[in-house]
């Protein structure tokens, strides 16, 4: 059901993930102020990008789910909330190590992207703490589509607001320094931003063909196990577990 | 070839992409692990689908061709 | 349906009246809260950003005793059931529910906000009155939306006392920061300086935001 395409996506990503790394290290040239450590950047800001589309996404599906109550929008809206988790624990990780490259120290308050961005992965890692504890599989798709949609609101206004709060901002902007980011850089930059969305739809869309093979096997196991208990036990899970 | 530095945070650099790079490929280590204990799933609800009702064996298994195109078509 | 989120909102009055389970307690946090600060900062008085923070963060943990314990009696009395056969607009619940929790909050300011220019505050409160009643007015609109939202997402929770502080609390950052940000000149200690309009602004816009997501999300928390 979610498999289609998946064969060509696959193959487009792994050429677009190494032609991207090829061309941060072989073809951007190192930045004149911060040298090879500036080639961070290239990772750090495609993960928080994606990962807060993701988000978004994971708002939009949960929306989407709320309005049909087709569980196939609670399952897409779960997996992308819980791919972007992993991937904002990388933009974390990566935007302290270039905290730590550009200023000395793993963390800086006076970040205010970085700082919203450790707010918005906060609020997201209540997610599956919150399925778990809804043990109703119907009430659990919908609260948790309730919370997908007021954190998808929140995201914006958290950014505005923490940017807000900072009297300079002082994020090394590679994009809007005064002389302009040469254009191997901003070539290196799109193709990177290009191969990140596109690894994480193909993630998505394996998480997704797995767990509804998984939820299909188990509903034909129930169907088949008739009287027979023993295989008809659903562990309480933080997952959708129908379709 | 880039010269590696070996200023402060050059070797963290070059550990965020490999370590990036590491993850992409556990993750699909994982999900090659998934299948198969997915096929192995299937075969054996098909042996029990055999036992069952004898003469409908590895049916199942053969319904996701099938069955893809006009649930996707309601899915869009 | 202002009959309707009328009488909700005056049972609840009632019965926190008539029981003071909620609004004692939550004074009784923020006290405490004060003495802790005035050791864990080891300051006789605080002024200025400092003393905005205090305050702030004082008055948010208040507010999580009471969301949790928002929509505790519904459920469990079967209030949520008999509101369901009603023929109203759920919207009601939401509205009274909201209402009922910024009515706590302000109860709760009476005392704690005098008490905090007692036992903490170094300057003199007296003349900015009306810009702090203004700051925490939209403040408190905005922790009552979001508070009715997580109460209600949480009461069908299993953990539900340790769910919903750690989704409140990241959703509030903004409230706290534009709340903190605003406050902090007004208690200046060398005296107040104006009150900074962007950051009412803010809370304004937060307001407006999550007052919308509530309208068009909060039926579906309320369905069987």
């Amino acid at each position: 059901m979610f498999g289609r395409g998946l064969k060509f996506l696959s193959i487009l990503t792994v050429v677009l993930v190494i032609g991207a790394f090829a061309l941060v290290f072989f073809y951007a040239p190192n930045d004149a102020d911060q040298g090879f450590v500036q080639k961070i950047f290239y990772l750090h800001v495609p993960l928080a990008i994606v990962a807060l589309a993701g988000f978004v996404a994971g708002g939009v599906y949960g929306l989407r789910y709320l309005r049909s109550g087709d569980n196939a929008h609670d399952l897409r809206s779960y997996v992308a909330i819980h791919l972007s988790l992993i991937l904002a624990v990388g933009a974390l990780i990566t935007g302290s190590i270039w905290a730590r490259a550009s200023w000395g120290h793993w963390w800086v308050w006076d970040e205010p992207t970085l700082v919203a961005f450790l707010i918005v992965f906060l609020l997201y890692a209540c997610y599956q703490p919150l399925r778990f504890s809804i043990e109703d599989r119907e009430r659990q798709a919908r609260y948790a589509a309730v919370f997908a949609v007021v954190a998808g609101a929140f995201v914006p206004v958290n950014f505005m607001a923490v940017r807000f709060a900072q009297a300079a901002v002082t994020h090394p902007r590679v994009l809007d320094s005064s002389d302009s980011m040469p254009g191997e850089m901003a070539l290196t930059f799109l193709l990177c931003l290009a191969a990140m969305a596109l690894l994480f739809v193909t993630l998505w869309k394996y998480e997704l063909a797995s767990k509804h093979a998984s939820i299909r096997l188990r509903q034909l196991r129930r169907q088949l196990a008739g009287d027979d208990d023993a295989l008809l036990a659903v562990p309480r899970s933080a997952a959708p577990q129908e379709l | 070839m880039p010269a590696l530095p070996l200023d402060d945070a050059g070797p963290y650099v070059a550990a965020a992409y490999l370590v990036f790079l590491a993850l992409i490929l556990v993750y699909v280590g994982i999900m090659a692990a998934k299948l198969q204990r997915i096929e192995r799933e299937v075969s054996e609800l098909a042996d029990l689908a055999a036992r069952r009702r004898p003469g409908t064996a590895a049916a199942p298994a053969d319904d996701d061709d099938r069955t893809r195109e006009p649930v996707e078509s309601d899915v869009r | 349906m202002r009959r309707v989120v009328g009488a909700i909102v005056r049972k609840d009055l009632l019965v926190e009246l008539r029981t003071g389970e909620a609004v004692p307690t939550m004074v009784l946090f923020s006290l405490s809260t004060f003495v802790l600060f005035h050791f864990a900062l080891d300051r006789d008085t605080v002024e200025g950003d400092l003393a905005a923070g205090v305050l702030w963060v004082t008055l948010l943990f208040a507010a999580v005793l009471a969301i949790g314990r928002l929509f505790v009696a519904e459920r469990e009395q079967g209030g949520f059931d008999g509101f369901l056969l009603a023929p109203v607009d759920r919207t009601a619940m939401l509205a009274a529910k909201a209402l009922v929790l910024l009515c706590f909050l302000v109860a709760v300011e009476l005392v704690a906000v005098p008490a905090f220019a007692i036992l903490l505050l170094g300057p003199s409160a007296w003349g900015v009155l009306p810009e702090l009643i203004a700051v925490l007015a939209l403040a408190d609109v905005g922790v009552a939306l979001i508070g009715t939202l997580v109460g209600a997402l949480g009461v069908q929770a299993r953990a539900r006392e340790l769910i919903v502080p750690i989704i409140v609390l990241p959703l509030l950052i903004p409230v706290v920061i534009a709340a903190a940000r605003a406050t902090s000149p007004l208690l200046l200690e060398t005296g107040a300086e104006a009150l900074p309009g962007r950051w009412l602004g803010v809370l304004a816009l937060y307001d407006l935001v999550f007052g919308l997501v509530a309208l068009a999300i909060f039926d579906f928390l309320l369905e069987e």
